[in-house]
Order: structure tokens, then C-alpha cells, then sequence
């Protein structure tokens, strides 16, 4: 009797224990492995001997990695303000009581469903010189059309920015809908009697409350930016040249096919150090608001 | 709020402008797919087909070259298949009882063992690469499917919780104590009485499983072989072979096939899986 | 010993205590009420009866048995709970029988129990539905056909009435009283509805933070308050507490209006309490012979129907006085009022407690 109750008492732990060891293991366990090796002169296998920070410093002497970065810089920017500024004037609009609302939402959204493969692949060929938008322009008589950016070394990474913003903004639309349509009803009727236009309205009253919404957007975001590596692969394939190479793209070269392991490993350790100091804040707050 | 006149004609049209936006590169991939190669290269690419013809279809699924062999994507569909089928039901399984535990059972440091798994999900995926690699070549799991479907369930479990817990901290736990004074055990009230309320919960896991699992390139191209790499890694091979002529209309027919699965999920539970991505940014 | 024992039991949460040192008979087919406001460890001390939160230290019995460490199923309770807690995957008949299923109690003397219940509560027709089917009432009737259908040695309620709407409220007050007269079932419920309290119990329990506060029948509760918090929390509207000087058996009030005390308390002059309840005053003219008086200047007239309230300044505290629905009495009017002095309390100002 006794050792059943103790059971009973222990069983919940004992369910859970199963997937906490699993995070344990593969993905702490593993994040101070990786760590690890990047302290190491590992190069096409794992090996253990101690150079310290060697591989940080070559890694940010590397111009192929500070390229990387570069390039990560400038696409995440744009990838989120984009996204940010059309999903919300989409938004926007489609609070308008439109017709047809209910056609027009899954259209903008049903990009996110698809793999980074698939739309790598659609826009690789709709912005290809050769058979894309400009062979459809000239087809249709300008002749003198050109889009050319996604063969031109300081233009192509705005191709992935393209490719990317179709991806995701409409999602980014469908979290501001969402906050728009949470926001009581009567704060705006409050609002329109206290004289507020419809400009004033959205500045004053409606977008401040939205800002959860915001913050929760910017975080997914970056995220995925951050991590962005199918994209490139299935677009550009991080060409011409290393022109698209993003940080994800450049440890996979690095540690699998130009065999740096070392390196590959510093590079993922910087990726994580950067999605933690975004991620872990965001967390926090919101797990301690759950709490209340 | 209705907007005046020549303000709402914008509101459309810019609706209307978005709309063409989006739906324009699927419509350039099926109108391709079914065009003659000569058609694409030589016209127009958001003309419909002059000739109609399904041959890009069948080559795509049959007899394209893929890497070395001229296999075409089945096979890769069924190992997408065999991958994704276990990982989903598995990981949704795991993720129902987390937050089963993590709602109804607490106990000192839930919260901060569910923040440890919950931060598991946003990793920079680089970061486990290399030791992934190694522990599945040490077990023999490497180019397997079972081994792909098991990295899929370590990496999703921590999205199944979350959707869990956050469904069952909005469960009465007055409905836990009831069955508990009824005489309910832990497995009891699991399956009695928190499963069978969990139909909305449970298809937007699913869903959410499935679209990402079926969807991954990166663990597909690092851990899979001929033999286990999914669908979405054979695309890749396809479009980015660099022998021969290159066939547009197949390289569509390819893409369509490889977002079909998640397409017809989207179109048939287009709502849960809204809300799957919602719950993705922490709020349920 | 007593059928339902809490001996000594305190409940804390690291170090702050929110129940003290709770002690609480129960005799066999009582009917006790703890009533109290929000968070004053009345919802605490009934799981901790029903074995839902572990007792800090402190025993509980039931027939003499110790509970602490048994488990909530092996106590013979059954409990019906503020949001009623029914099952929403089962049907009616699933969730009565749930329980009995649980302890393996065989399928033909379930629904023979089930059977009896249902008549009982009269939910014959409604045993195929699902709880969202049901009406607030029809929840409510369930709920407790759940727990009757235990045949348990004590019935725990928590506040299953606060969802209901006010007339449903007093109709389902009604049939719980009459289910008890009938079953003499020992009845262990917790409100913050005084209302409630006074009407259902046999016995009561008044808590605030973490106190039992006074504890006996609802007439000792009523008539005799321990406490300033009592007397006020118990009654609606609120007993009225004038401040006032004791001295040679009279209250002295602050514009010096003298009554005469029925019961002095003994010793030297001191501050005290007068405490009245609005009843304890009447018209003149409607009141017995002899009866002293208070004047004072009437503010508000608040006809209820049945009653007229009547609030009014005396010395230099606002009063609430229940009068005859047709008393002749105007607002900014001044107004004498016979005082039932009888049933006067009086408390200390400082400690709050019942001067005798």
C-alpha cells in the first residue's frame, strides 16, 4: 500500500522524465559538446585538442564569415521590417469590414504552410533572368526591362529578403489581425466619441495596444532569420559567388563539406549566443505573465 | 469604422494588388508544370499552356534524375511518410502527457523545466548538428528514417508541450479534483477525462508537426540518406542538378508535389493551423 | 467524539500561515457553514477535508478516523464544486456513475444507484445529455447527484450556488435544505454568502484571514456576535455600531443622548460599541410601551417593498433603521426611534470583542 501511494506520487516525474532527459542530452548536452568543439583544433571528425579561442579569432578574421554576417545583418533587417510594415497595413486594411475578407486571408497566408524548399525553388525561376519576369517582360514587349538581381553579387541578397517577406509577412498579417480584433470594442467607441479621427484613432489608441502583438512578431522573426538556411540553399544556393552566404549556410560548408569542424562549431556557438539573448528575455517575461 | 469612398476603392485595390502577389508564384508553378519545356523558355511565364500536358508529372514522380539515380521523388515521398508519420504521433503523444504533468501535477521547478524545454525549440538548429551526427552514427541511426523521425521528435517535443500545457492551464483543475475524489489515478483521468477533451489541442499539434516535419531541409540533408532523405531534400537534388538540360516544368511539378501534403492540411484545417502558428509565439 | 473532528489544523504556505489553529466539531447530520469573505481559508480548510491540500499540522477526523494521509478517494467524501466540475466528455449518466465505476462498484447496483438518485433530483430525463447541454440549474442538480449517488459519510459543497442567478439561487437553496431534512446527511459547506449561511445551517463557522472567528449555531451567531467582524459580516444591512460611553448602566452616545443598558456590564466607565440591528429599531408608534429612544436626522427614505430602510445621523454616526413599509417618515426630517436595547451588543473599540 504504502509503495503504491509512493508510486502514484512519483509517477508524473516519472512521465516527464523521458523528454527532459531527451532535452537534456540533445539539446543542453549537446549545445556544451558543440561549445566545446569549437575550443578544439577538431577538423573532419571531432578531435580533442585545446587551442582556446583560436577558432573565434580566425573565425571573425575569416571575410567569408564577416560576409556572412554582413549579409544576415542586412536581410534580417529588411526581412522584418517588411514583413512588419505590410502586415500591419494589411492588417489594417482588412479590419475595414471587407467583402471578401474571408477569401483574401487564407491567400495571404498560405505561403507559410509551404517548405523554405518549395518557395526557393518558385522564386529561384520567377526571378531567373532567362525564363522569370524579365523573359515575361520582354515577351510582352518591354524590351528593355531588367532583372537581373538575383545573378548580380550586390543585389542578390535582396532576392532572398523577396522570397522570404512572401513567406512569412502573411503571417505577420494574421497575428496583427488577431491583436487588432482582441482590442475591446468599447475603447474605440470611447475613442470615436471623444472626437479621436480615424488616423488618430490607429496612432493613439489602437497601436499602442498592438505592441504585444509587435514584440511577439519581431521575436518569431528574427528567429526564423536567424535560422534561415533552406532558403538560401533552394534560391541561390549562398551564390553568386558567396554573395547570399548567411551565417547558417556558412557553418554547414565549414564543418561538413570544407571540413574547419572547429570553426563550423565557433560559428553555430555565435548563432546560438545571438537567438539566446533574443529568445531568453522574451521567455522569461512571458512565462513570469503566465504565472500572475 | 467605415473609411469614405475614395479611401476604400485604395483599401481594395491594395487588397486586390497583395492578393495577385501571393497567389502569382503558385499559379506561375501549375501553369509550368503542365506546359512543354519549349513553352517556358521560349514564352511566356504566366501564360497558360498552349499545349497541355501531364508529362512533367510523371517525370517528376518517376523517372527524374535524382542525384545518381533516375528514381524521380516516390520514393522520397513514402521516406518522407515513414519519417513523419511516427515523429508526429509521437512527439504529440509526449507532448500531451508533459503537459499533463506540467499543468495538473506541479511540482517546485515546473516552470523552469518547461522554460528549458521550451527554449529547445528556438535553437539555431547549427548548433546540434555535429553531435547529432555523432550520436546516430554510435548508434546506427544515421541514413535511417527511424533516425530522422527520432530527431524530429526531440526537436518538436518542446512545441507539443507548449500547445499542452497552454490548452490544460485553461482546464479546470476543479475537473482533475472531481475524478481525483471519484477515485481517479494519474492514467485514469489522462485518458478519461483530459484526452477526450483535447480534440482542438491535439489537431493543432498535429498540424503543426506535420507541416514542420514534412517541410525540414536541414536535418534531412545533414542525418539522411538515399534510403530515408525526405522530400524536400530529393526537390533540392532535382532542381540543383547540374547535368543536363534543365527542366523547369519538371523542377515545378516537383515543388508542387513536395508542398502538396501541407497544402491540403492547410486548405482542410486552414483555422487550426493558424492558430498552431499563433500558439507558436508563446500566447495560446 | 464528534462525527467530523478538526483538531488544531493550520495551513501554511512557506512561511505564512493562512489558517490558524482551526478547531471544528461536526456532529452526524449537521449542516455546517463556513462562511467568510474572499481568501479567508474557508476554500483551504474544505480541501484540506477533502484530502485535495495536505494539513500543515493538525489532525482531521471523520468516525474517528485520522485522514491526513488518506487519500481523497478512500475517505468516503464526495464533493460538489463551484463550477459544478462535470465531466464535458461524458454524458450525465457517465458522470454520475463515474465514481462508483472508479471504485469497482459492478455495473447492474451503478445504475440501480444512478436510478434512485436521478428520481430523487428529478434529472430522469436528462441522462443522455452532455453537460453543455444543460442549464445552470440542471448542472447544479447533477453535480450533486454525483455526490449523492457515493452514499458518502460527508458531503463537502464549495460555494455551488454562486454561479446561479439570483432566483435560481434561492430555489436550489431550498431544495439543498430539503435534500438534507430528508437524507440527514452531515453536510460540511463553504459560502461567502451570509444569506446562504444563516438559511441552510445547523451549525457555523465565521472566518476572516486565516480565523475562526466564531463558531456555533446561526441563532448564538446572530444574536450574540463574538466580534466586531462578525457582527457585521453576518446581516445585511449591517448591524449598526454607535460609539458610545458606558457608565452607571447607560450608553452614552457623542451628542450625549443617554440610553438605558438591559445588561450593564460591570466595572468603571469605558469607551464601547453600542451595536444595533437595523431591525432592533422602530417607529414609535409601532413599538412596545417603555421602550427608550434615540432621535436623529433622517437622510435617505429606502423603501424595499416589504420594509422601509430609514438612514439616519444618531450622535454622529450613520444609522440604518428597519421600519414598517408604511412608516410615516421624511428625508431631512428628524425622527425619534425606539431602541430594542435587549438585544444590544456591546464590543470593546480596541479589541473588537463582545463585552458581556
Amino acid at each position: 500500500m504504502m509503495t503504491r501511494a509512493r508510486l502514484q506520487e512519483l509517477l508524473p516525474k516519472l512521465v516527464l522524465s523521458p523528454s527532459v532527459a531527451l532535452v537534456a542530452v540533445c539539446v543542453y548536452g549537446f549545445i556544451i559538446f558543440t561549445f566545446y568543439l569549437s575550443l578544439t583544433d577538431s577538423r573532419i571528425l571531432p578531435s580533442f585538442g585545446w587551442v582556446g579561442m583560436e577558432n573565434y579569432v580566425k573565425l571573425f578574421k575569416l571575410s567569408h564569415w564577416r560576409t556572412a554576417v554582413t549579409n544576415l545583418v542586412v536581410f534580417a533587417f529588411l526581412y522584418i521590417a517588411i514583413c512588419m510594415a505590410m502586415g500591419l497595413m494589411l492588417a489594417i486594411f482588412l479590419d475595414q469590414r471587407i467583402r471578401g475578407e474571408g477569401v483574401l486571408r487564407p491567400i495571404y497566408l498560405y505561403p507559410m504552410a509551404l517548405s523554405f524548399i518549395v518557395t526557393g525553388t518558385a522564386w529561384k525561376w520567377i526571378m531567373d533572368p532567362g525564363i522569370g519576369i524579365e523573359h515575361t517582360m520582354h515577351a510582352w514587349g518591354f524590351v528593355d526591362f531588367e532583372f537581373k538581381w538575383i545573378k548580380d553579387r550586390d543585389y542578390a541578397i535582396y532576392t532572398v529578403v523577396i522570397a522570404a517577406v512572401w513567406q512569412s509577412s502573411g503571417f505577420v498579417m494574421a497575428m496583427f489581425l488577431a491583436g487588432l480584433r482582441g482590442i475591446d470594442g468599447e475603447i474605440m467607441r470611447a475613442a470615436q466619441i471623444d472626437g479621436a479621427s480615424a488616423f488618430s484613432m490607429y496612432r493613439r489608441v489602437i497601436l499602442p495596444q498592438l505592441r504585444p502583438a509587435m514584440l511577439s512578431a519581431v521575436v518569431i522573426l528574427s528567429h526564423l532569420a536567424i535560422k534561415s538556411y533552406d532558403l538560401v540553399i533552394a534560391l541561390t544556393g549562398g551564390g553568386p559567388g558567396r554573395a547570399t552566404e548567411l551565417p547558417a549556410t556558412f557553418m554547414y560548408s565549414y564543418t561538413f563539406t570544407r571540413n574547419q569542424m572547429g570553426i563550423g562549431a565557433a560559428s553555430a556557438t555565435i548563432m546560438l549566443a545571438t537567438v539566446a539573448a533574443i529568445m531568453v528575455p522574451y521567455l522569461y517575461s512571458e512565462l513570469r505573465e503566465k504565472k500572475q | 469604422m467605415t473609411a469614405p469612398r475614395p479611401s476604400r476603392i485604395l483599401i481594395y485595390g491594395t487588397l486586390g494588388l497583395f492578393a495577385l502577389y501571393y497567389l502569382m508564384p503558385l499559379f506561375v508553378m501549375v501553369t509550368n508544370s503542365l506546359k512543354p519545356l519549349a513553352e517556358i523558355t521560349g514564352g511566356n511565364m504566366v501564360a497558360l499552356p498552349q499545349e497541355w500536358t501531364l508529362a512533367p508529372w510523371l517525370s517528376a514522380w518517376s523517372t527524374a534524375q535524382i542525384g545518381v539515380d533516375p528514381s524521380g521523388l516516390r520514393p522520397y515521398f513514402w521516406n518522407s511518410i515513414k519519417m513523419v508519420v511516427p515523429a508526429v504521433a509521437i512527439s504529440t503523444l509526449l507532448g500531451a502527457l508533459n503537459g499533463y504533468v506540467l499543468t495538473k501535477w506541479r511540482f517546485r521547478y515546473d516552470t523552469l523545466l518547461f522554460g528549458l524545454m521550451l527554449f529547445s525549440c528556438f535553437i539555431p538548429f547549427q548548433i546540434v548538428l555535429i553531435p547529432m551526427a555523432r550520436l546516430l552514427g554510435l548508434t546506427g541511426l544515421a541514413g535511417t528514417t527511424g533516425g530522422l523521425a527520432l530527431v524530429h521528435i526531440v526537436y518538436g517535443v518542446g512545441f507539443t508541450t507548449l500547445y499542452y500545457r497552454n490548452y490544460y492551464s485553461a482546464f479546470p483543475t476543479e475537473l482533475v479534483r472531481a475524478a481525483q475524489i471519484d477515485g481517479a489515478g494519474f492514467w485514469q483521468i489522462f485518458w478519461r477525462v483530459m484526452l477526450p477533451s483535447s480534440g482542438p489541442i491535439t489537431v493543432v499539434s498535429v498540424i503543426w508537426q506535420f507541416t514542420n516535419i514534412w517541410n525540414d531541409f536541414l536535418f534531412g540533408a545533414s542525418f539522411g540518406d538515399i534510403d530515408s532523405q525526405p522530400m524536400t531534400v530529393a526537390l533540392n537534388n532535382l532542381v540543383q542538378s547540374s547535368t543536363g538540360v534543365k527542366e523547369y516544368n519538371v523542377h515545378f511539378a516537383g515543388a508542387i508535389m513536395a508542398a502538396l501534403p501541407t497544402m491540403l492540411v492547410y486548405v482542410v484545417a486552414g483555422r487550426y493551423f493558424v492558430r498552431g502558428l499563433m500558439a507558436g509565439s508563446v500566447k495560446g | 467524539m464528534a462525527f467530523l473532528e478538526i483538531r488544531g489544523v493550520t495551513k501554511s504556505f512557506g512561511a505564512t500561515d493562512v489558517l490558524h489553529r482551526v478547531d471544528l466539531e461536526v456532529e452526524d447530520g449537521d449542516f455546517l457553514v463556513l462562511v467568510g469573505p474572499s481568501g479567508c481559508g474557508k476554500t483551504t480548510l474544505l480541501n484540506m477535508v477533502a484530502g485535495l491540500e495536505q494539513v500543515s499540522s493538525g489532525e482531521i477526523a471523520i468516525k474517528e478516523r485520522v485522514m491526513n494521509d488518506v487519500h481523497p478517494s478512500q475517505r468516503n467524501i464526495a464533493m460538489v464544486f463551484q463550477s459544478y466540475a462535470l465531466y464535458p466528455n461524458m454524458t450525465v449518466a457517465q458522470n454520475i456513475t463515474f465514481g462508483l465505476e472508479m471504485h469497482k462498484v459492478p455495473k447492474p447496483e451503478r445504475d440501480k444507484r444512478m436510478r434512485e438518485v436521478a428520481e430523487l433530483l428529478q434529472i430522469g430525463q436528462l441522462l443522455d445529455r452532455r453537460p453543455s447541454q444543460l442549464s445552470g440549474g440542471q448542472r447544479q442538480r447533477v453535480a450533486m447527484g454525483r455526490a449523492l449517488v457515493r452514499k458518502p459519510d460527508v458531503f463537502l459543497f464549495d460555494e455551488p450556488l454562486s454561479n446561479l442567478d439570483a432566483k435560481l439561487r434561492v430555489t436550489m437553496r431550498t431544495e439543498i435544505k430539503k435534500l438534507h431534512q430528508r437524507l440527514g446527511a452531515t453536510i460540511f459547506y463553504v459560502t461567502h454568502d451570509q444569506v446562504e449561511a444563516m438559511t441552510l445551517s445547523t451549525k457555523i463557522a465565521v472566518m476572516d484571514g486565516g480565523y475562526v472567528q466564531q463558531f456555533g449555531t446561526p441563532k448564538q451567531i446572530y444574536d450574540h456576535p463574538a466580534n466586531v467582524f462578525v457582527a457585521t459580516f453576518m446581516g445585511s444591512p449591517a448591524m449598526n455600531l454607535l460609539p458610545v460611553t458606558v457608565t452607571d448602566g447607560h450608553a452614552v452616545l457623542a451628542d450625549g443622548q443617554r440610553l438605558r443598558l438591559a445588561n450593564a456590564p460591570a466595572g468603571a466607565e469605558r469607551k464601547a460599541l453600542l451595536g444595533l440591528r437595523p431591525e432592533h429599531f422602530a417607529a414609535p408608534d409601532d413599538a412596545a410601551e417603555g421602550l427608550p429612544r434615540l432621535k436623529g436626522k433622517v437622510s435617505v427614505i429606502e423603501p424595499a417593498g416589504s420594509d422601509t430602510y430609514a438612514v439616519a445621523m444618531i450622535g454622529d454616526c450613520e444609522c440604518t433603521a428597519r421600519l414598517r413599509a408604511d412608516a410615516q417618515v421624511q428625508p431631512g426630517a428628524d425622527f425619534e426611534f425606539a431602541c430594542e436595547m435587549a438585544k444590544a451588543s456591546l464590543f470593546d473599540p480596541d479589541s473588537g470583542k463582545r463585552i458581556e
